[in-house]
């Protein structure tokens, strides 16, 4: 530990350095090749791969996460952790100079874990979950294509690569929410998630395309040591389109509204790519991207606004949703916001907004799993109002589901008091007044999240039974569902400690991540925050509990302003489609409107102009050999008259 | 009476000449004595093996640059454009050699017999095809390496009648549609003679604008013109009025705008081998000339050619683009795509130095193999009458035949100067050194027709593909070896053309220096 710290402390001094990958870092490419070959094999052989297909898929995921593991074991004896493979010239044009090339630091480390290792969880479960269905093996090909796009995102050592894995992962993320295509509302989902998408990835790519522009290279290392040099106002605009990027994929505010109707694709779907690692592809672009944002305290305190604001719409909306699914991803969107006040905090809170990332990873693919195995039981139903005492048919479903419960409310020991509480703190550790402002919306929020959370696992596992008729005895999942389910189970309750412990220490090497100032003095006391959030967490529970240990209505019943707001997602679809759909439609057709009349009009006319003229000139053309030699005549005489009027001098 | 005087002559300089004259004649002794079914399978190797021997001495005399008999000049335009002749004509000669495709070829053995009758089927059973066509051809080929190499002005209009005379004969002899053959052959004729007639009344005045040169003898031998346009005393009207009427002569040939008015009819009327022989080598022929005179007889009056011969270029660029927007019959477009394609080889023309030299010359080879390879998709695209040239007829031929209606889409492609194709190359290859002489003007009138004929191309491509194949879209038919290999040898070098034209572009511009 101490050479770590002594390392720690001279990197800050220094300029970002990689170190060439050699030995067993040097085959780290095959991360992404594995996945990559499986989801190719599956999609090109098509039909005849349906028998064996999915354990393919499961076993390129397995092979990655063994490999990733020893990659990261690998890493431990180096002295500088950031190794780098370059594998080719990916684009050479002129000044532009792209690597193909790979970065394997701590950071990328700690993702390639994730990754690999819930997705390999979520990947077996699927094997189940999917088993129904008669295109499974598509379904494991894009699952696949999603890990290796996915890895190549956190891999990649320049913007370039990013954007190509992040590209890649939102077109997975496309496929995958319309998989089941035939589904009205799977396939707006899925043309929702992909135009907000797209919205974001125009500002990551303008960003890209500013940093070539002024630093002249895309490599993370030569950005990170250039970026000193540039204005305070470019920093800012550069920040603000890389926010703008992390936002649109980490269904943070402005562009939070596709991640819930994301939620049509298949369960394992939402577990892996809406919970637990593509939507956090965000918080790893601003962490990855900490020297830029550490830069512009302007910039900072627009990602912590963006954060505690996200943080707290979440939370409201939650409360108000029925749809077991639907709880969870405004949940997920609210424990993002967490993550981006974490890393808009900076110094520090880089690293704890990565240990909650990690953390929330276990246990909210662990609930989405859950979730998954609920509808399975009951005949796909995702409205709580129908659950209700579930706990004594599917006693593993709710033990782990109860552990994820623990987890994201944050109570001591659990996961959620490890990740999301030193957050808190450092939210209050501001040396103004926004101290209580973003410290107090960390507090609210983490209050509404035991309410919101306790009334989903009240209303789901206990209470009277509020079924739909055609429903008799629900089971427990098979074997190959719970067997993840426990393991994420047991990694939600126990891994905020261990994470907590070690990944911080673990990240410092990280460019950037460990550059730490020292920390303000929180404005209140570390015990005293923890004793009030405690508090406010067991306040929120306690009035869960409270309001539906007995059940709810069935039906939706009349409400105040407040809920009504948050059952309509706190009116920002209202304003999407106020703002921007209805002055689109009419651009539109105002646009299509000129297009037919003025500019195809004037190409018609142009075209019919010259088919007219082409058509009275072919008239001269009249086959007798006697117009034709008056024709040769009459030019030759105009030619000679026009050389001897040159001659003259009468054209000079 | 003094005595005579040979001049030594170069024979290796003069040998593809003379080896195209020698099998010519040879060609003719067959016919008179060699059975009549033997007649083909004879004439059509020898033909053959004459242009390739005659390419292989080119390619030995790469390097001479020597004036010879003082009337020819071999030199580097002069073996590049013979060498493109040669090639362009072994393309030719398989198509004009195709028997596989209609019954004793495309060309018949007895003219005058009528179309269809009794007769005439019964010359097709055995009397074959015609085989005065190969001797006819060659004496055709040997007259154009003898134009773009002569010396001087009255050499210059021999060649031009030895390659004109063969090529008005073979004009006449389609198998099908012969009174439309026969018609065009003798406008063709009355034509010629007429064009004819004002380059020799040119040469004429030419002559006696030499005379006032004080020191040297007149002449019409280029490097005595040369001097003359610096320093003669004679009247500059007899310079101007001769230029202007030698060049009326040859941008006859070249078919440039108002000269062009026989193209349609002859390219229509005339057997489309013929057809593709004369857009490929006689337009090679006539701009090799063309450059040989402006770019060394009339050098030093540069300035005042070139206005009255870049509106010649315009009008010509202007004529074939707009007129093919109405065409109904593939023969006839294509023709006036061949007139607007003078027009851009005459911007090569005009562009000073030797770039523009260079770059007419590129275009000249792209040109001619895209347009035998298109004539030979002409060829195959029939019914029982023959071809079937209106174009209503290809509605829906992509339908039919996806493979011929994919090589005519690629054909046309490459006309309207598409990249990856060698009609794109070659429009760069003359209108980059147009825009570097300052003669914006031209570049853009060429670029703007270029965008008004890629129209027509385009309509007969949606034509192929997007309409459906009514019961009167004729059946491709099974090409022949011989088409084949021109087929595949054209869309070759379209395509080689256009993606790797360095090799091509890096000899022309070696080659373009002429001796004078």
């Amino acid at each position: 530990m101490d050479e770590i710290l002594t390392y720690a402390q001279a990197a800050p001094a220094g300029t970002v350095s990689y170190a060439t990958a050699d030995g067993l870092l040097s085959s780290v490419w095959l991360l992404v090749a594995i996945p990559l070959v499986s989801a190719t094999i599956l999609l090109l052989l098509g039909r005849r791969a349906d028998r064996w297909g999915h354990w393919l898929g499961v076993a390129a995921v397995g092979a990655a996460f063994l490999l990733g593991l020893s990659y990261f074991l690998g890493l431990r004896g180096l002295e500088n952790r950031s190794v780098e493979l370059s594998l080719w010239d990916f684009i050479a044009v002129g000044g532009l100079h792209v690597d193909f090339g790979l970065l394997f630091d701590p950071l990328a480390g700690v993702f390639v874990l994730l990754i690999t290792g819930v997705g390999f969880l979520i990947h077996l479960y699927a094997v189940e979950y999917m088993a129904h269905d008669e295109r499974r093996r598509l379904f494991f090909a894009y699952f696949n294509l999603f890990v290796a796009a996915m890895l190549l995102l956190v891999l990649g050592n320049n913007y370039v690569m990013l954007y190509f894995g992040w590209e890649g992962v939102g077109l997975a993320s496309y496929l995958l929410i319309n998989f089941w295509y035939t589904k009205p509302a799977a396939a707006t989902a899925g043309k929702k998630a992909f135009l907000m998408n797209r919205v974001g990835d125009a500002g990551l790519a303008i960003a890209i395309f500013i940093m070539f522009a002024t630093l002249g290279t895309t490599q993370y290392d030569e950005v990170f040591n250039g970026v000193g040099a540039l204005a305070g106002g470019t920093v800012l605009v550069l920040g603000l389109l890389l926010l703008l990027g992390a936002a649109g994929k980490s269904g943070q505010f402005p562009l939070q509204a596709w991640l819930p109707d994301a939620m049509e694709g298949p369960t394992p779907v939402s577990a892996l790519i809406h919970a637990a690692t593509m939507v956090t592809a965000g918080v790893y672009l601003i962490a990855r991207s900490n020297i830029i944002f550490s830069a512009n305290s302007t910039l900072q305190l627009v990602v912590v606004s963006v954060g505690a604001l996200t943080l707290l719409l979440g939370a409201i909306i939650g409360c108000a949703k029925d749809d077991i699914k639907r709880v969870l991803a405004w949940s997920t969107v609210s424990q993002i916001g967490y993550m981006f006040l974490g890393v808009g905090l900076g110094g520090a809170a880089y690293a704890l907004a990565i240990v909650h990332l990690l953390a929330h990873g276990f246990f909210k693919a662990n609930m989405f799993l859950g979730a998954g195995s609920v509808m399975h039981g009951m005949k796909d139903q995702v409205d709580i109002r129908r659950f209700g005492g579930l706990a004594k048919y599917m006693k593993i479903t709710w033990l782990t589901f109860g552990a994820g419960w623990l987890a994201i409310i944050g109570l001591f020991p659990f996961s959620g008091f490890f990740s999301k509480e030193p957050i808190i703190v450092e939210a209050f550790a501001r040396d103004d007044w926004t101290a209580w402002l973003f410290g107090g919306a960390a507090l609210l929020g983490a209050g509404l999240t035991a309410f919101y959370m306790t009334r989903l696992f009240v209303l789901t596992f206990h209470g009277p039974k509020r079924w739909t008729e055609d429903i008799e005895h629900p089971h427990e999942s098979p074997a190959l569902m719970t067997i993840p389910l426990i393991l994420l189970g047991i990694g939600s309750l126990g891994a905020g400690w261990l994470l907590a412990t070690s990944v911080p220490d673990w990240l410092t090497t990280t460019a950037g991540l460990g550059a730490q100032v020292e920390g303000h003095e929180a404005v209140l006391s570390h015990f005293a925050i923890t004793v009030i959030a405690t508090l406010v967490t067991v306040l929120g529970v306690a009035l869960g509990w409270f309001l539906f240990r007995n059940g709810t209505a069935t039906e939706p019943q009349p409400a105040g302003v407040l809920v009504t707001a948050a059952r309509k997602n706190l009116y920002t679809d209202t304003v999407n489609e106020a703002v921007f759909e209805k002055p689109g439609i009419f651009l539109t057709r105002a646009l299509v409107y000129l297009d037919n009349r003025g500019i195809d009009g004037l190409v018609n006319g142009l075209a019919a102009g010259i088919g007219g003229g082409s058509g009275r000139l072919r008239r001269l053309q009249t086959g007798f050999v006697r117009s034709y030699a008056a024709s040769i005549l009459t030019g030759a005489l105009l030619v000679v008259a026009a050389f001897l009027a040159v001659q003259a001098g009468w054209l000079a | 009476m003094t005595e005579l005087e040979l001049p030594p002559i170069d024979y290796a300089a003069i040998a593809p000449i003379l080896i195209m004259l020698v099998a010519a004649v040879v060609g003719v002794l067959i016919e008179a004595f060699v059975p009549r079914r033997l007649r083909h399978p004879v004439q059509l190797p020898l033909a053959l093996l004459a242009v390739l021997a005659a390419l292989t001495m080119v390619v030995v005399n790469a390097d001479k640059r020597v004036i010879t008999i003082g009337v020819i000049a071999v030199d580097g335009p002069t073996l590049f454009l013979q060498g493109a002749i040669l090639a362009l004509s072994a393309v030719a000669l398989l198509l004009l050699g195709e028997r596989a495709v209609e019954r004793g070829g495309a060309f018949v053995a007895q003219a005058a017999v009528t179309a269809d009758s009794p007769e005439d089927r019964q010359q097709a059973e055995n009397a074959g095809g015609a085989g005065e066509v190969y001797p006819l051809t060659t004496f055709a080929i040997a007259g154009m390496l003898i134009f773009v190499s002569a010396n001087d002005l009255l050499t210059m209009f021999i060649a031009l009648e030895v390659f004109s005379l063969p090529l008005y004969l073979l004009c006449a002899l389609a198998r099908r549609r012969r009174l439309l053959s026969q018609e065009a052959a003798m406008k063709y004729f009355l034509l010629g003679a007429y064009a004819s007639a004002f380059f020799l009344f040119g040469l004429a005045l030419i002559y006696g604008f030499t005379a006032g040169l004080g020191d040297r003898a007149s002449g019409v031998d280029f490097a005595t013109i040369n001097a003359a346009v610096a320093n003669s005393t004679a009247s500059p009207v007899l310079l101007f009025a001769g230029m202007a009427l030698v060049a009326i002569g040859l941008l006859f040939k070249a078919a440039a705008a108002p000269f062009h008015v026989w193209t349609p009819d002859v390219y229509q009327g005339a057997p489309t081998p013929l057809t593709g022989f004369m857009a490929a080598c006689t337009k090679v022929a006539a701009f090799g000339a063309l450059l040989r005179v402006f770019h060394v007889a009339f050098e030093g009056a540069r300035w005042d050619f070139t206005p009255v011969l870049g509106a010649v270029a315009v009008l010509t660029m202007l004529v074939g683009s707009l007129f093919a927007v109405t065409q109904t019959d593939i023969k006839r477009l294509l023709a006036y795509s061949s007139i607007a394609n003078a027009g851009y080889l005459l911007v090569g023309v005009l562009a000073p130095g030797s770039e523009g030299l260079s770059g007419t010359m590129f275009y000249l080879v792209a040109y001619g193999f895209t347009v035998l390879a298109a004539f030979a998709v002409v060829t195959l695209v029939r019914d029982a009458d023959g071809e079937a040239t209106h174009l209503s007829r290809w509605a829906g031929l992509g339908k039919r035949s996806p493979v011929y209606a994919s090589v005519f889409t690629f054909i046309l492609l490459a006309f309207a100067g598409i990249p990856l194709t060698s009609g794109f190359m070659g429009k760069v290859a003359v209108f980059a050194p147009a825009l570097d002489g300052g003669q914006v003007w031209l570049v853009v009138a060429g670029v703007l027709t270029s965008m008004v004929l890629a129209f027509p191309y385009l309509r007969v491509v949606v034509l192929m593909w997007l309409s459906e194949p009514g019961d009167s879209t004729p059946t491709v038919a099974v090409p022949g070896a011989l088409t084949s290999a021109a087929l595949v040898i054209g869309v070759l070098a379209t395509l080689v053309l256009g993606v790797a034209p360095a090799p091509l572009l890096d000899l022309a511009s070696s080659a373009a220096d002429f001796v004078r």
